[in-house]
């Protein structure tokens, strides 16, 4: 099952849909005090083009959430330059709702922060619910949910957020395979649909390969970009495609290599 | 953009495999039934009761003190009704009660101020963040001389002695509160651009809640023992208060009396404390999805 041509065609690249840019530029981030400090990124570059997927992999403690989170404008660059067009939204491993609000509550929150007029809220928050799939949870705590609902209300927030670039750390790491495999192709539709731009951090290669255009490979601390793999494959996919686990293949062993020359230094 | 046949499909199952998924993992309530909840929960209350009146008639009889020291549970009782009846511990409690709830009320207005100011100015908390916990570890009754100096032997005395003895730990837990909001959370509230005011008011005192709710509880525990220690210290003509009715009975040597008038006091505590305070502290807790559901 693949999407015909005049389909692909009319994918919304276009800056009339909701596509940010983002530009990193040799940008090194350093945390601690003079004497104890960790270089966490090191003249790391950066190019993610309007409604581009891109997946970013790397060994445990690159730099990877730093990255994200210079981009999000949580953290400042110690060096280097972050430009960001459009909104964003950061999505975190765990859903970062408020407890204290119901579903529906934790999305509006978002409208109402960003000026939207109290009596057009809740027909959006339904809309976006639906979108999510998640309708019959409105008047829910996120507690009463579970792992994969909340990360699908959380996409709901971020697109009440109207984000233009979704950025996303881990956001499946914590869940089982089946519910990832089901919010992979809730992701890819929703992308295929709207148009944001993505910046997915993983661990998983498969799970890289199975969303990304474009599967970026970080060196082990400090981070830098080590290669950078296209996935010319046809959406929507599948995790289990031959073709995806093929090329997880090669960027696992190029992964491997880059942490063994670590080990050896 | 328009769905081909096989997307519109696709999505279709989507669909469906996620409403089946969710479905499976949503909470469902618990199906016990409410009489069942009721009993289980009063039952062991009733036996504890039964267990205390047994072992104080068992020392009454073993003769430790005598009758007119240490009357057994039948006088004390009687006591207690004759004094529900002629009204006088209504009264009583309903003074001691009306001194609590203002006496309370000032303490967490001046609590909340305070722990706002310090907890969001942090030359402040410098300055009196320690002060308030030093504050909170002092006795109440030490405070007396110095209120019946400033105050005479009067209500404000006693109220000034309830305040301060509250104050402190209401204030406390809403610095705490505000200290301990999850990083996660503050992360997530400025991901949706809430600052300054707004991530106070939408962000960090909502999430502090549950610690806010402790100290508020926290401080009803000191607002009441420095209450009753205030009624006992600063008699006030005419004024039948509970401290007053005790002072009275140990002064007549009514033994079944004074015990009475401890039972209602031991019984408001337990009351405020069950469905006042405690009400409270669950409805936040499970509203924060802070409870253990099998209880
Ligand atoms: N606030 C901080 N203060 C000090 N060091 C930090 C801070 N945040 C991150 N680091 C360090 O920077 C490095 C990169 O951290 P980061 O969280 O970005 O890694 P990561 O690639 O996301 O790792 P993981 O895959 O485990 O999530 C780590 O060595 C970490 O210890
Ligand atoms: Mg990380």
């Amino acid at each position: 099952m693949t999407l015909s041509e005049s389909e692909l065609a009319a994918r919304p690249t276009e800056s009339s849909r909701l596509g940010g840019t983002v530009r990193v530029r040799d940008v090194s981030k350093v945390f601690g005090q003079r004497g104890d400090t960790t270089v966490a990124l090191n003249r790391i570059s950066l190019d993610v083009p309007s409604g581009a997927f891109v997946a970013l992999v790397g060994a445990s403690g690159c730099g990877k959430s730093t990255l994200l989170n210079l981009i999000a404008g949580l953290e400042k660059p110690t060096l280097g330059d972050v430009t960001l067009n459009g909104r964003c939204a950061l999505i975190f491993q765990e859903a970062a709702l408020f407890p204290w609000m119901t579903v529906a509550q934790n999305v509006s929150l978002a409208l109402k922060l960003r000026g939207v007029p109290r009596r057009e809220r809740a027909g959006i928050v339904a809309e976006l619910l639906e979108t999510v799939h998640l309708q019959d949870f409105a008047g829910h705590q996120p507690h009463e949910l579970s792992g994969g609902m909340r990360q699908r209300v959380a996409i709901a927030r971020a697109f009440a957020q109207e984000a233009e670039v979704l950025l996303m750390d881990e956001p499946f790491g914590a869940l089982d395979a089946m519910t990832r495999d089901l919010l992979h192709d809730e992701l890819e539709r929703l992308w295929l649909d709207r148009g944001f731009t993505c910046v997915f951090v993983t661990h998983n290669v498969r799970e890289a390969v199975r969303l990304a255009d474009r599967v970026e490979v970080l060196t082990s601390r400090p981070g830098t970009i080590a290669e950078t793999f296209e996935v010319p494959f046809a959406r929507p996919r599948r995790i289990e495609d031959p073709e995806v686990a093929a090329l997880a293949g090669v960027i696992t062993t190029r992964l491997r290599q880059e942490v063994r020359s670590h080990a050896t230094e | 953009m328009p769905l081909s046949d096989d997307q519109g499909v696709a999505v279709k199952v989507l669909d469906q495999e996620l409403s089946g998924l969710d479905a499976l993992a949503a909470q469902v309530g618990s199906a016990r039934s409410t009489p069942a909840r009721v009993w289980s929960a009063i039952w062991p209350k009733v036996a504890a009761i039964v267990l205390g009146l047994s072992i104080w008639q068992a020392i009454v009889w073993s003769g430790w003190k005598p009758e007119y020291a240490l009357p057994p549970p039948g006088p004390v009782f009687r006591a207690l009704w004759q004094g529900l009846l002629d009204g006088s511990i209504l009264n009583g409690a309903s003074l001691t009660l009306r001194r609590a709830v203002v006496g309370y009320s000032i303490a967490l207005v001046v609590g909340i101020v305070i722990g706002l100011a310090v907890a969001r100015v942090k030359v402040l908390r410098i300055a009196f963040g320690s002060l308030i916990t030093g504050i909170q570890t002092m006795p109440s009754i030490a405070w007396f001389p110095l209120a019946i100096l400033l105050f005479q032997l009067s209500e404000s005395a006693i109220l000034f002695v309830v305040v301060i003895g509250a104050a402190p730990a209401i204030a406390n837990g809403m610095i705490a509160g505000a200290d301990n909001v999850p990083p996660l959370l503050l992360r997530a509230g400025r991901m949706l651009d809430a600052k300054g005011f707004t991530l106070w008011r939408y962000v960090i005192l909502p999430a502090s809640l549950p610690t806010f709710v402790s100290g508020m509880k926290q401080g009803w525990a000191f607002a009441w023992r420095s209450l009753l220690a205030g009624e006992l210290l600063v008699i006030i003509k005419g004024t039948p208060s509970l401290g007053v009715q005790l002072q009275v009975a140990r002064d007549f040597a009514d033994a079944p009396a004074l015990l009475a008038v401890m039972i209602v006091i031991l019984v408001v505590g337990i009351l405020a404390d069950a469905f006042v305070f405690g009400a409270l502290e669950r409805s936040v807790r499970r509203r924060f999805g802070l409870t253990d559901s099998a209880i």
